[in-house]
């Protein structure tokens, strides 16, 4: 079945940048639609059980979307853009399509994985998907846990699961302490985030907190038994029943690319409106560039209020959003993930975990493309979302193309429930 | 938080309402939520929608993401395809 929806303007992903664009545009009277392929609202920093969940802010976001007349469609995931420019949704029953005059991405970010032997090993996972999976009901207690990786993600993971029982044994920081500790002294300007990070580190005081030290394998029979780290001098193992361990966050570009947007350096490439290079495609949040949720929140305002006509606020929201920007370039060159880290893959270590991709399947020589057709790399389920960052980053190949769906859906979908569509 | 009944693997559990088909499965020992392409065991690596290592069948469908699912009242979960 195919339901037609229309709506002035349609808002992809209910994280914090898609919430407040649907907010502040529902507020003055705009004809908005936002939809999200989770069961509820909040994107995956506010993914919560219960509302009582989740920190205040969070919290007085979602109750202004329940004031507010915008339409909330959850569970419902874009999956293909129509020749019309319409955009095809499913949920679990129904084929949606979605007309909007203006369109506004908000499609967030995922984590960034890179391949290590015994990394699919289950119990093996990111540091955000720990966290999620915590905040969708997992029972961690008494778990021994690592936390390894980059990034200011690590500090909140290992405070939310010393908070729910997990005994943290160690928090690896691959980061040379040097930039940490550079990195930490530019945070002058922003006093809160310093506060956050005193925090998280003293609900995790337990666990040792490492800089310089990396995961170089996971070893266990049928799930992960202990984690091996280096600091690159000594090498050492840690019994664990959890690794969580990636590398900070990538921008999701799919929908954008398929809509034809410009793309720049992995980034959604927007104006200072937020307008993307495709006329009425808005694009906010951490698709245009890591920021965290503070700067999201701005992008999604500033979008709204430009798409409204609402200029007397622009200039201030610009202001607040360019100190974010800084906060975000800091955060790229501190944490960005060190050369070593692929000088311990193995000619049988997986790249492409849905097609079970090897490291020594792959010739250096080649491109994405001979990659894909000789190996399928990339070609599974996840259509290259966790390996394509990854072979970017070891061996320079760039995912430049997408091609519809964006992730695998229904057949009646794709045809939209018309045969003479096909 | 109010409990609900689901199936998984033809056992019948007691999990909290609003708990992803995800964290059920966690919570109950299962940690092969599909067989890779060479025959080895995998479970949720991202567990926000986007590796795909979590699908599982629920009540008949396959290829679900158990990460981006919640339980609800009566679900069938089937793992390890």
């Amino acid at each position: 079945m195919v339901e037609s929806i229309e709506a002035a303007v349609v808002v992809v992903g209910a994280g914090p940048a898609g919430l407040a664009a649907a907010c502040c545009l529902g507020e003055v009277g705009e004809d908005v639609l936002l939809v999200d392929e989770a069961p509820r609202p909040g994107g995956q920093i506010w993914r919560h059980r219960q509302a009582s969940d989740l920190p205040a802010g969070a919290h007085q976001w979602l109750k202004r979307l329940v004031a507010t007349p915008v339409r909330s469609l959850t569970g419902t995931a874009v999956v293909d853009v129509g020749a019309d420019g319409s955009l095809v949704a499913e949920s679990a029953e129904t084929t949606l399509q979605i007309r909007g005059r203006t369109v506004v991405l908000a499609t967030g970010a995922r984590e960034l994985f890179l391949p290590f032997p015994g990394w699919t090993l289950p119990g093996v996972l990111g540091v955000g998907g720990g966290q999620a999976l915590v905040k969708s009901g997992a029972d961690v207690r008494d778990l021994s846990v690592v936390l390894a990786g980059s990034g200011p993600l690590l500090l909140p993971v290992a405070a939310l699961l010393a908070s729910r029982g997990a005994q943290l044994r160690l928090i690896a920081e691959q980061a040379p302490r040097a930039d940490v500790v550079r990195f930490g002294a530019g945070l002058w300007r922003n006093a809160k985030k310093i506060s956050e990070a005193f925090g998280y580190r003293w609900q995790t005081l337990k666990a040792p907190y490492r800089l310089g030290v990396w995961a170089v394998a996971a070893h266990g029979d049928s799930q992960v038994r202990e984690v091996e780290l280096t600091d690159g001098r000594r090498t050492w193992s840690e019994p664990c029943d959890l690794l969580c361990c990636s590398y900070g966050l990538v921008a999701n570009t799919e929908l954008a690319r398929l809509l034809g947007c410009r793309i720049d350096s992995g980034r959604v490439e927007v104006d200072r409106y937020q307008s993307t290079s495709q006329e009425n495609v808005y694009c906010v949040g951490e698709s245009t560039g890591i920021g965290g949720a503070e700067k999201s929140i701005v992008d999604g305002q500033v979008a709204a209020a430009h798409i409204a006509g609402e200029s007397g606020q622009l200039r201030a929201l610009e202001r607040h959003r360019t100190r974010l920007q800084r906060f975000s370039k800091d955060l790229d060159r501190a944490f960005r993930p060190r050369p070593e880290l692929a000088d311990r893959l193995l000619p049988e270590t997986i790249i492409c975990r849905c097609e079970d991709v090897r490291w020594g399947d792959l010739d250096s020589r080649w491109g994405i493309r001979q990659a894909k057709l000789y190996t399928r790399l990339g070609m599974g389920p996840c259509q290259g979302r966790v390996c394509g960052a990854a072979v970017r980053s070891l061996c320079g190949w760039d995912a430049d193309s997408v091609r519809p769906p964006v992730q695998p859906c229904r057949l009646s979908s794709l045809m939209r429930g018309s045969a003479a569509e096909i | 938080m109010p409990v609900i009944k689901v199936s998984i693997n033809g056992t019948e559990t007691s999990v909290e309402e609003g708990t992803s088909v995800a964290a059920a499965l966690f919570n109950n020992g299962v940690w092969c939520y599909r067989t890779s392409v060479d025959g080895s065991p995998r479970a949720p690596l991202c567990a926000m929608g986007i590796c795909f290592e979590c699908r599982v069948t629920i009540d008949g469908h396959a290829h679900r993401r158990a990460c981006m699912e919640s339980c609800r009242a009566g679900m069938e979960v089937v793992t390890g395809g």
